[in-house]
């Protein structure tokens, strides 16, 4: 099928479940390479710490297999059905193109750190393969790396290898109330920097905190910081009280509100009340966000943000009109580090703007080369990620 | 082992070249003398030599920009060194090759503890970054065996791993930023202080590159917090599958350890010899797991550790109650090494990947081919994540034993890719594996692979004769459309 398509020189879409076919730019191709077909579960050894499947099987079904084994993707892959306004079944696949991560990244890594091997096809429309279905392995280039998070613009993945953990006995999330975010940001960077293996680090503000389904766990109209533990229940525990030693007042989630909890960061769920507003991802240096955030609301009216990684990770509201915040919010970032992403805007707006970090100079050129290293004729995907990318 | 035919014109050229270099990196940073250049001629893969057309160790990026731009207009090849301690043949220098020497790079830049990083430059040692920050309670979690010597550039190009990784990673896991040169004289940077790189994953494609792709001129690693406490467990087992069971069961049940390593006979008698650990000479596999966390963590895991081992016919187990006896615990195992080397004039060390539940047939496989080759081999085995390092023993005096160790290495990797396993886990490809990758990769893998290559160097002047059993030539391969099956170069030289 891509060998035609690149015989012929026509575009495909790459899609498979569809969750996440407005993440990214329009999709400038007439065709639509439906993978949906490869779905299934080749091979699964728990001992191995390795699960082989199809690229277009659903999560759900890799989820399920997974905890029947008392297993699990580390990276905790989050559910942007919400925040992408879609109802489409995201899979395996899709997951690892986009290089998906949950708030255990400050932990476990991206879908990047879990990718082991693949079958694929590129450009060109020869079947190629790369990494192994072994945990641990440098022969030949990284190109897991590289297909991770490249949106199918290089390759279309059919195949794929990812490296699975034990899921933890039990976890518990220490939560501490109304501190400024700048006190939040210091909390978080102390509990990460201690010994006591924090795998969850957010803070949401007060404006948002009381959207959670377990709101009632906190005090009305306060901002909600989160540490989160995981591992046997011994030393959950032990670790939970350390941390509650050091931050009286506040409170413990057991097991079933802390995953509540955590499920919403991931997916973003405190920004998702109005559905016309755009919604940026932001990758900044941790102790960097709390000012940028205040330089992004001083010049942007309206414009709101939670922290998730430690303050890694800030995910910005913004107004969806004109450039729905996107000078302010560069402008910050380029002052202080790091990346942003419109992840949701209309179609015109993803047209219009820059919806992944502008690339310049060497790494712009670098990038094109490497896009035609697999894709010559920019057939696949052709500019999900940049114009003609 | 072939490796590229040398250009004569360029070694006719040399002293132009030399002199070229030291405008750009004045005074001693050039090394020109023939004395003075032999201490270059090989990594740790001992077993290859070859003189360097000459040596520089620039000092700054700009100096890196300049040699970079001087050998891309003059077409000169360049292999990049770190500290010189690969064991797959990384840093081989050419002939007609300027080796460039990152050495001088030795500062560490900025310690971040608030953001749990480092930025360091490449010729920094892998153990200088601990040192840099344990006592504000921190460390640098990959800890390949030559940490004391090896470069973090180095760890870069090569993926380092070490008996943590299982738990910690690899160096790709625990490298957040990079900037290199490209050989075009470019200075890129990608990631920093944030999780993540804007744009294509280029930071996870050069970790690993074994110095092909760019030359790295400074690097952010993740730092984290010391564990409170580890202790180990020494676990000897009558049968290699008691042992490879009692892996097995540990990682089922949901225990992942900070390390967990396996010698066979061979390597615990090596071992207790050199080191008198302790280790149990009646044993025919030893395991040593190692728990770390807080201390209920850890008492807990032991003590299901325990449960597990003697579920599978454990004939001995002593848990560590000092660092001292934690440490003993490894001593054996980190000197199983040298304890080879003095048991047998010379060894070849190799580096496959197994799937961990044909550990007991490969060791079987591995025992009838001793008797084929007629060379003994000793085993450990980083038992969590399937990488082995089989040993093989051999006299580089006695005429035709290298050869046969090599044969023998190569048989051994081929099974590691039979067996559903890789060529490589931590040692890099280099020269060593190069000509096996067709073993794992077909020829339309392999170009892909060339086609990444050619994206960052075009002329193919970055580490050539690494890698790849076949030169690649950009330009060719850059065509479309190629019949099925047809092999692409009939005329370059394979080697």
């Amino acid at each position: 099928m891509v060998a035609w398509a690149a015989g012929e020189s026509q575009a495909l879409r790459i899609a498979a479940g569809g969750s996440k076919r407005d993440f990214g730019r329009p999709i400038d191709a007439a065709r639509v390479l439906d993978l949906s077909l490869l779905r299934g579960i080749v091979d699964y050894e728990p001992a191995e710490l390795v699960l082989t499947a199809q690229a277009a099987t659903p999560m759900a079904e890799v989820t399920a297999a997974l905890e029947a084994r008392g297993q699990m993707l580390a990276f905790e892959p989050p559910d942007w059905r919400g925040l992408l306004q879609s109802e489409a079944e995201p899979t395996l696949g899709g997951t690892l193109a986009c290089n998906m991560a949950g708030p255990r990244r400050v932990r476990a890594g991206a879908a990047r750190d879990h990718f082991l091997g693949f079958a694929a096809v590129n450009g060109r429309g020869e079947i190629w393969k790369a990494g192994g279905k072994v945990v641990k392995n440098v022969t030949g280039y990284d190109m897991c790396k590289l297909q991770a998070g490249a949106f199918g613009t290089l390759s279309v993945l059919t195949e794929v290898s990812v490296k699975v953990l034990p899921r933890p006995e039990t976890t518990s999330s220490v939560v501490l109330f109304g501190l400024s975010e700048a006190d939040a940001i210091r909390t978080l960077a102390a509990a990460l920097n201690s010994p006591h293996e924090v795998s969850g680090a957010a803070h949401v503000p007060a404006a948002f905190a009381g959207r959670s389904q377990i709101a009632g766990a906190f005090p009305a109209g306060q901002a909600v910081t989160a540490l989160r533990l995981e591992g046997p229940t011994p030393s959950v525990v032990y670790r939970a009280s350390a941390l509650e030693a050091l931050h009286r007042p506040c409170t413990i989630l057991e097991a079933p509100e802390s995953a509540v909890l955590w499920r919403e960061i991931g997916a973003v769920q405190p920004l998702l009340a109005g559905d016309a507003s755009a919604v940026w991802r932001v990758c900044v240096t941790p102790s960097a966000a709390p000012a940028l955030l205040r330089v992004v609301r001083d010049t942007l009216a309206g414009a709101e943000g939670f922290y998730d990684w430690g303050g890694g990770l800030l995910w910005i509201e913004a107004d969806a009109s004109l450039d729905a915040g996107e000078a302010a919010i560069r402008g910050a970032v380029a002052a202080s580090g790091g990346h942003a992403t419109l992840v949701r805007g209309s179609a015109e707006l993803r047209a219009r703007l820059a919806v992944f970090q502008p690339l310049a100079g060497p790494l712009e050129a670098l990038t094109r080369r490497i896009k035609a290293a697999f894709d010559p004729l920019g057939i696949l995907n052709p500019g999900r990620m940049q114009q003609g990318i | 082992m072939l490796m590229p035919l040398p250009d004569g014109e360029i070694i006719a050229r040399r002293a132009e070249i030399v002199a070229a270099l030291r405008r750009i990196v004045p005074g001693e940073g050039v090394i020109d003398s023939e004395i003075e250049r032999r201490a270059y001629e090989s990594d740790a893969l001992t077993a290859y030599r070859t003189l360097p057309l000459v040596v520089v160790l620039p000092e700054t990026t700009a100096q890196v920009v300049e040699v970079m731009r001087y050998c891309t207009a003059q077409g000169i090849k360049l292999v990049p060194r770190g500290s010189g301690t690969s064991l797959s043949g990384g840093a081989l220098p050419l002939a007609d090759a300027v080796l460039l020497a990152m050495g001088k790079f030795k500062r560490i830049l900025d310690i971040d503890i608030e953001n749990r990083c480092v930025v360091v430059q490449p010729g920094v040692t892998n153990l200088a970054i601990t040192h840099a920050v344990q006592d504000q309670g921190f460390y640098y979690a990959p800890d390949p065996s030559s940490q004391i010597a090896c470069s973090i550039g180095g760890n870069v190009a090569e993926n380092s791993g070490g008996v943590h990784c299982l738990k910690y990673g690899l160096t790709t896991n625990n490298v957040i930023g990079i900037e290199f040169v490209t050989i075009a004289g470019e200075v890129i940077r990608l990631g920093g202080k944030h999780f993540d790189a804007a744009g294509y994953d280029l930071l996870g494609v050069m970790v690993g590159s074994e110095g092909l792709l760019g030359v790295v001129t400074e690097v952010t690693v993740r730092i984290l917090p010391k564990p409170p406490g580890a202790r180990a467990l020494m676990i000897g087992f009558p049968s290699v599958e008691g042992a490879a069971e009692c892996v097995a069961d540990i990682i089922g049940r949901g225990i992942i350890p900070g390390g967990m390593e396996m010698m066979d006979r061979p390597a615990i008698h090596a071992a207790e010899a050199f080191v008198n650990a302790g280790y149990p000479l009646d044993a025919d596999a030893l395991l040593i797991v190692e728990l770390d966390g807080c201390d209920a963590e850890v008492h807990h895991l032991v003590a299901e550790v325990e449960g597990i081992a003697s579920v599978h016919g454990a004939n001995s187990c002593r848990t560590s109650h000092s660092e001292d006896e934690r440490l003993l615990f490894w001593a054996g195992r980190k000197a199983a090494f040298p304890a080879i080397g003095r048991i047998s004039p010379d060894y070849l060390c190799m580096d496959g990947t197994i799937p961990r539940g044909r550990l007991s047939e490969v060791l079987i496989r591995m025992r009838q081919m001793e008797g084929l080759h007629g060379l003994r081999v000793a085993n450990v085995f980083h038992a969590g994540d399937g990488n082995l390092h089989p040993l093989i023993m051999y006299d580089a005096n006695i005429p035709g034993e290298l050869e046969r160790a090599e044969e023998f290495g190569n048989d051994i990797l081929r099974l590691c890719v039979e067996v559903g396993g890789v060529l490589t886990g931590e040692h890099g490809v280099g020269v060593e594996k190069r000509d096996l990758m067709g073993t794992m990769f077909n020829e339309i893998d392999l170009n892909q692979q060339q086609h990444v290559k050619c994206a960052f160097d075009p002329h193919s002047l970055l580490n050539p004769g690494k890698m790849f059993p076949q030169l690649c030539r950009c330009a060719e391969l850059g065509r479309v459309h190629v019949h099925a099956g047809q092999t692409r170069f009939p005329d370059l030289p394979r080697f």
